[in-house]
């Protein structure tokens, strides 16, 4: 069954219609990467599964967007939607505070003030990010102080802390050097035993490597979406293996 | 030919820029000259911690004015400085694009208004509402607080707002992404992130309230005694050199410049930390 259903989702901001007619539906426990050239709008469908779009000015949104089939867009509260649906973006963003407050900030946030419970849950969200064993000793610093590879799997673990179902991850690795990279991958398909995650990347390799199912953005449509090996083996549209093929974008 | 012009525009710039240091040198050097031999001849303790002020008497001890500084700027700061920061989180993060220009404009009239025209506005309604409310005489110590933390205001809102806008806006989307609302994101990350920007915005207004002279002088009663309590009249180092300056001679004269040393060194400590607070804000958002 699947987790996420996209139904005729169109976007616009302001005039301008950014998604067209969207449908995907996301299964449970696999990676679903979104790929496609610069402004193609896998971004942007990225941020409308956790309603971060709202944020944007102008910004429309028709069709409907289902989580376990309840209609995010309408009954569905938009903090616990974010807490069920987590998110790392682009850029690590830690906040300005301690490795420890940075991964306690969501468990706070819904209602987790049992100090013996917070340190299990950091110990724990920290380890399934890989990254315990380098900041244990140092719990208290500031998280600025961290690698942005290592910041990145501080967000990562922040996110996890609030035991989130679907993780999203917008171009995660495009600001860190290939071994950060390669540990995020790693981590990437680790994480999907419990998770089910959905990952926008410019870097075709890396969709090719880590995820199941892949879906092939250009101008604001899903051009194709299929099996990762399907889709790279042999594309069933002429612009999908335009691109694969590396012909442009 | 063109290096000669160079070089006299040189100087040109080199003299502007030098004027202001001059002029702070200069003030350094004519309230430390003439305000140290009074503090000497009175006795540092005595001066410093007396708690009699009598002129005709011989009798200098400018310690009631000094408490009474630091209590009416105390008391300005408490009630303007959630006022203040309210306001600022309130302009940052809150406002519809439509009132905004308005909130903008009317506190940075606030900003641009005569002392003189606050000591008037706060004569005629604060002094006569705390008569008419605790039956005391009006000019009192709250008077000059709530006067002043009004003052104190668009200082606080302007830094503390620049500071909130410069928090990269990555950290609100990620504490938004963890499913917290726009409150906590907004108290819990954004404001800790601004907190020194902040900070300095306080002691800068802590610098305007501990200077201002004319506002205060006209709604504080100005007793020259240790201040006694809110609903009580209150005379501060500013005050007590505006007042007493234009009939004092000699000894008295000088004792009132001294009085200008010990406000100047409230200042100077203030701005230090002030710019202290800014080199931690700009190292902390790097």
């Amino acid at each position: 069954m699947s987790k996420l259903k996209v139904e005729n989702l169109d976007l616009y901001y302001g005039d301008f219609k950014a998604l067209k007619d969207i449908n995907i539906e996301v299964s449970e426990k696999e990676i679903t990467a979104f790929i496609g050239p610069s402004g193609c709008g896998k971004s942007t469908l990225l941020k409308s599964l956790n309603r971060m779009n709202d944020l944007v000015e102008g910004c429309k949104i028709t069709g409907t967007v289902t989580l376990d089939g309840e209609d995010i867009y309408k009954s569905m509260d938009i903090n616990l939607l974010r807490k069920r649906v987590g998110m790392v973006f682009q850029k690590p963003n830690p906040f300005p505070m301690s490795i420890y407050d940075n991964i306690a900030f969501g468990p706070r946030t819904h209602g987790i003030r049992n100090k013996g419970k917070l340190d299990d849950i950091i110990e724990k969200s920290l380890r399934d990010a890989a990254i315990w064993d380098e900041v244990k000793d140092r719990l208290k610093k500031s998280a600025l102080g961290l690698s942005g590879g290592q910041q990145q799997r501080l967000c990562i673990a922040r996110a996890l802390a609030v035991e989130p179902e679907v993780l999203l991850m917008d171009e995660p690795t495009s600001a860190l050097d290939p071994i950060s990279t390669s540990k995020i991958e790693d981590l990437a398909v680790k994480l999907k035993d419990d998770y089910t995650i959905i990952m926008v990347t410019h870097n075709m390799q890396q969709a090719a490597r880590i995820s199941d199912r892949t879906a092939f953005f250009l101008l604001g449509e899903v051009v194709e979406y299929n099996d990762t090996e399907t889709l790279f083996s042999m594309p069933s549209d002429k612009r999908t293996e335009d691109y694969i093929t590396g012909r442009f974008g | 030919m063109n290096n000669y012009k160079e070089k006299l525009m040189q100087f040109v710039f080199f003299i502007a820029a030098g004027t202001s240091v001059l002029a702070v040198a200069l003030i350094c050097i004519f309230l430390f000259a003439n305000g140290l031999p009074a503090i000497g001849k009175i006795g540092v303790f005595e001066f410093l911690l007396g708690q009699k002020w009598k002129p005709s008497n011989n009798i200098y001890g400018i310690f009631p004015m000094i408490l009474g500084s630091i209590y009416v700027t105390a008391g300005a700061i408490m009630i303007g400085v959630p006022i203040g920061i309210f306001t600022s989180v309130f302009m940052a993060k809150y406002c519809p694009k439509v009132i905004y220009p308005f909130l903008k404009s009317a506190i940075e009239l606030l900003a641009g208004i005569p002392s003189v025209v606050y000591g008037f506005f706060g004569l005629m309604v604060f002094v006569p509402l705390i008569r008419e409310i605790f039956h005391v005489r009006g000019t009192t110590m709250l008077a000059a607080c709530v006067l002043l933390a009004i003052m104190i205001l668009p200082t606080i809102i302007g830094v503390s707002e620049s500071a909130i806008r410069t928090v990269p806006k990555e950290y609100y989307e990620g504490a938004l992404a963890l499913g917290a609302t726009h409150e906590r994101s907004i108290f819990r990350v954004v404001l800790p992130a601004a907190k020194s920007g902040i900070m300095a915005g306080v002691v800068l207004g802590i610098g305007r309230a501990v200077g201002e002279t004319m506002a205060v002088i006209m709604v504080a009663g100005n007793q020259p005694r240790m201040p006694q309590g809110l609903l009580k009249g209150v005379r501060t180092m500013t005050a007590n050199i505006v007042i007493e300056m234009g009939y004092a001679a000699q000894l008295h004269r000088e004792a009132l410049i001294a009085t200008g040393v010990v406000l100047f060194i409230f200042i100077l400590i203030i701005n230090l930390s002030v710019s202290a607070l800014n080199r931690r804000f700009e190292n902390g958002s790097n």
